[in-house]
C-alpha cells in the first residue's frame, strides 16, 4: 500500500499534538463538565461550582446533550468523542429526571474510552456564593488541595471506596513533586454519614503561628457543600485496570545541558550570561538642557571649520 | 492531661496519610451520637478534619525544604494511592534499519562540526545547506575520464544520481516509519496518510458527498416514476436531468448522394460483418472431414471384425485428426 507522510505545517500545531501524545509520566488530567437534556437549578450551580474549583484545567460545555447516557450501552459514544476532542480524561455529567433528581455522574476515561463511573445524587446543596467569609482566604486557582476522608465506609463499602478514588482523582489537581508550602490554601472534606451518603465540603485553610515549624491549621468553610447520595457505579474491568495502573518505573532522564564531566577537572559547567545591553538602557530623565548643549556643540563645530565637508570630499 | 495526649497520639498513628497526594484518611472515626441536623454533623466533621489536616501538616512541614523567594519548597514522597493513567504508556520505537546495521558493525555516532574549513575559498563554511562546502552544484568543470562515453552529460548525471539518492532515502524513511507504526510508536506529529486516523481514536473521517454526486442521486430518484420523470414538477433550482445514453441518429432511407447514401453503407457494413464472420459455416469443412473419417472407420471395422476394435487407438489416425481440428479452429479465429 502506498503511504504518505503527513506532518503538521506549523510548529504550533506540532506542539499541540505533542502535548496530547501519551507520556511516560503524566502530570495531570483535564476535566470535561457537561450536562444532559434536562438539568435543575441546583445542578447548574453544582456544575458551575465544580468548574470554578477546577478552573485551571477543565472545560465546561453549556449545550444540551441528548445522546449521552454513560451507564447505558451506546450512550457513551458521544462522551468518548468529546473526551478525545478536548483531551479530557475526567468528566462530570449532570442530568435531572424524575427517577434520578439532581444526578451527577463522575467518571474517568482511559485512552478516551470510559474507564469507570460513579453516580451520585446531590442533596442539601449550598453554593459557593451562599458562604460569607473573609475574601482574603479565598483559595487560589489551581492550588494543591489537602484531602480528608473520614469514616469507616471508605474502606469497607465497595461503592464508597470507589467514590473516594474518583473524588481524589477529580480534585487533586496537578501532580507535583515539589510543593510550595506557602501555597497551601484549601481542603476537601469528605465524611461518611451513612453507607450511602457522603458529606462533601470545600474549606479554605488558615495557617496560624504556633511557635513551632508546623503552623496551626484552621478550616473555614467556603463551599460548595453538599451531600452525595450513592446511586449506580461501574468499576473498571480487571484487565483494563491492570493496564491503566502501569507506570514507568524508570523515569525519563532529562538531558543535562551545558554540563560536562572531565576525568581530571570533574564537573564542568558552561554558563551563558545574557548581553547587558548597556547602550539601550533608558536614562532616568532626559533633561532639555542636554539637548541644547548638544545643539550648541554642533553649531560650534560648524562655525569653527565651515568647509569641513568639502575638505572631506577633497581627500576622497 | 497525659492520658489525653497519649490517646491523641494513638489516634494520629491510626490515620492513613498519603503525603504524595496530601490525603489523610481516618477509617476508625465514628460520630459520637446521631446528629440532629446536617449542620451539626458538618461541624463535627470539620473539627475532625482539622485534626487530620494538622496530622498531614505535621509530617509535611518536617520534610527537608529549600528556601525559595516564593516560599519553602518541599520534595514530596511518591504517592501511595495508585490512580489510573489517562493514556497508555508510550512504546519504545523499534530501531531503524541503519541503527540495526550500525549496531551489528559497531559503528558509533560521531559528532561533526556544523562548519568546515573550505580550502578552495579559504573560508569557514557550513557542512550542509546553503553555501556549503564542496557544493555539487557549484562545480564548474568535471574532468573527463577514459571510461566516459561520448554524449553523456556528467552534470546531468550528477543531478540524476542525487535525485535517486534522495528517493532512496525517502523510501527508507517510509519503511522505518511503517515499522514504527506497526509497533505503535509513531511520533505524535506524524501521520501516515493511508492510515489517516486521529491521533488517539479509531474513527475515520466521514467522506463529504460532492455536489455532483448529490445531483446524480436526485436525478435517479426523479426517474423512478412510470413516466421516467417526464411529467414531474421541477423544484426551483433543479436542473434538467442529464441524458446519459447516446442519441440515436435516424438516417434518410431514400437513396441518394452524401448523407442519403450513408444508410446503405451502414447496413452493408453490418451485413458484411455478419456474413464474413460465419462464412466458413456455409461449408463446414470440419464437419465434412469428420463425417468422411467416420465413414472410413466403419468400413474398415466391418472388414476386419470385432477383434481389432482396439485399433481405434492406433497412432496412425490421431495426428490426422488433430491437424484437422487445430486447422479449423485457427481458421475461425482468423476471420
Amino acid at each position: 500500500m502506498l503511504m504518505k507522510i503527513k506532518t503538521p505545517q506549523k510548529g504550533r500545531i506540532r506542539r499541540a499534538l505533542e502535548k496530547r501524545a501519551p507520556k511516560l509520566v503524566e502530570s495531570g488530567k483535564k476535566t470535561l463538565i457537561l450536562h444532559g437534556m434536562k438539568t435543575s437549578n441546583v445542578l447548574n450551580q453544582v456544575l458551575s461550582d465544580i468548574y470554578h474549583l477546577k478552573r485551571a484545567n477543565s472545560m465546561k460545555y453549556t449545550r444540551k446533550n441528548d445522546n449521552i447516557r454513560p451507564f447505558e450501552n451506546g450512550g457513551e459514544t458521544s462522551l468518548e468523542f468529546f473526551s478525545a476532542k478536548t483531551d479530557c480524561s475526567l468528566f462530570v455529567f449532570g442530568s435531572h429526571s424524575k427517577k434520578r433528581p439532581n444526578n451527577l455522574v463522575m467518571g474517568r476515561t482511559y485512552d478516551h474510552h470510559v474507564y469507570d463511573l460513579v453516580e451520585v445524587g446531590v442533596e442539601n446543596y449550598k453554593s459557593m456564593d451562599s458562604f460569607s467569609y473573609d475574601k482574603k482566604l479565598t483559595p487560589h486557582v489551581g492550588s494543591k488541595p489537602f484531602f480528608t476522608f473520614i469514616g469507616e465506609g471508605f474502606e469497607s463499602v465497595q461503592e464508597l471506596k470507589h467514590l473516594k478514588e474518583v473524588l481524589l482523582d477529580l480534585f487533586r489537581g496537578e501532580i507535583v513533586t515539589n510543593l510550595n508550602l506557602a501555597g497551601l490554601d484549601r481542603v476537601y472534606v469528605c465524611t461518611v454519614v451513612s453507607p450511602t451518603r457522603v458529606l462533601f465540603t470545600h474549606c479554605a485553610l488558615k495557617l496560624k503561628k504556633s511557635g513551632t515549624i508546623v503552623p496551626r491549621m484552621e478550616l473555614v468553610e467556603v463551599g460548595p457543600s453538599m451531600d452525595l447520595v450513592l446511586r449506580r457505579h461501574r468499576l473498571p474491568e480487571e484487565s483494563l485496570r491492570k493496564e491503566a495502573m502501569k507506570t514507568s518505573l524508570d523515569k525519563p532522564k532529562k538531558k543535562e545541558k551545558n554540563v560536562k564531566k572531565d576525568p581530571v577537572e570533574g564537573k564542568i559547567g558552561k554558563i551563558y550570561i545574557p548581553d547587558q545591553k548597556v547602550g539601550e538602557v533608558a536614562l532616568p530623565h532626559k533633561a532639555k538642557g542636554v539637548k541644547r548643549e548638544r545643539r550648541e556643540a554642533k553649531l560650534k563645530v560648524k562655525s569653527d571649520n565651515p568647509d569641513e565637508k568639502k575638505q572631506k570630499m577633497d581627500t576622497e | 492531661m497525659d492520658s489525653e495526649t497519649m490517646s491523641e497520639l494513638q489516634e494520629v498513628l491510626n490515620y492513613d496519610i498519603d503525603l504524595g497526594n496530601l490525603v489523610a484518611f481516618d477509617p476508625h472515626y465514628h460520630f459520637t451520637s446521631p446528629a440532629a441536623s446536617r449542620e451539626e454533623s458538618v461541624n463535627e466533621s470539620l473539627q475532625h478534619a482539622t485534626k487530620l489536616v494538622q496530622a498531614i501538616a505535621d509530617s509535611l512541614f518536617n520534610l527537608p525544604s529549600i528556601e525559595d523567594p516564593d516560599g519553602p519548597l518541599v520534595k514530596l514522597p511518591p504517592a501511595t494511592t495508585k490512580l489510573p493513567r489517562e493514556k497508555p504508556l508510550p512504546k519504545p520505537a523499534p530501531p531503524t534499519k541503519w541503527e540495526v546495521f550500525a549496531q551489528k558493525k559497531g559503528i558509533q555516532k560521531k559528532k561533526k562540526d556544523k562548519v568546515v574549513f573550505d580550502e578552495e575559498t579559504g573560508k569557514w563554511k557550513r557542512r550542509h545547506g546553503y553555501d556549503r562546502v564542496n557544493d555539487d552544484n557549484d562545480i564548474p568543470i568535471i574532468e573527463a575520464k577514459m571510461t566516459d562515453e561520448p554524449g553523456d552529460d556528467p552534470f546531468a548525471k550528477r543531478k540524476v544520481d542525487k535525485k535517486k539518492r534522495v528517493e532512496k532515502q525517502e523510501k527508507n524513511r517510509m519503511h522505518n516509519l511503517k515499522q514504527a507504526a506497526k509497533a505503535g510508536s509513531l511520533p505524535s506529529h506524524i501521520q501516515l496518510a493511508a492510515a489517516s486516523l486521529p491521533i488517539t481514536g479509531t474513527q475515520t473521517a466521514p467522506r463529504k458527498v460532492s455536489k455532483d454526486e448529490l445531483q446524480h442521486v436526485a436525478g435517479m430518484a426523479a426517474t423512478a416514476t412510470a413516466s421516467g420523470g417526464k411529467f414531474d414538477k421541477k423544484l426551483p433550482g433543479e436542473k434538467q436531468l442529464k441524458h446519459e445514453k447516446k442519441y440515436r441518429k435516424y438516417l434518410p432511407v431514400v437513396e441518394g448522394t452524401g448523407m442519403a447514401s450513408l444508410e446503405r453503407q451502414q447496413t452493408e457494413k453490418v451485413l458484411n460483418k455478419l456474413i464474413s464472420k460465419n462464412s466458413h459455416e456455409l461449408v463446414n469443412v470440419e464437419k465434412a472431414v469428420n463425417m468422411y473419417n467416420v465413414k472410413e472407420d466403419k468400413k474398415r471395422r466391418n472388414q476386419k471384425g470385432k477383434s481389432f476394435t482396439s485399433n481405434k487407438l492406433t497412432p496412425n489416425k490421431k495426428p490426422f485428426k488433430k491437424t484437422t481440428k487445430g486447422g479449423s479452429s485457427h481458421k475461425g479465429n482468423s476471420h
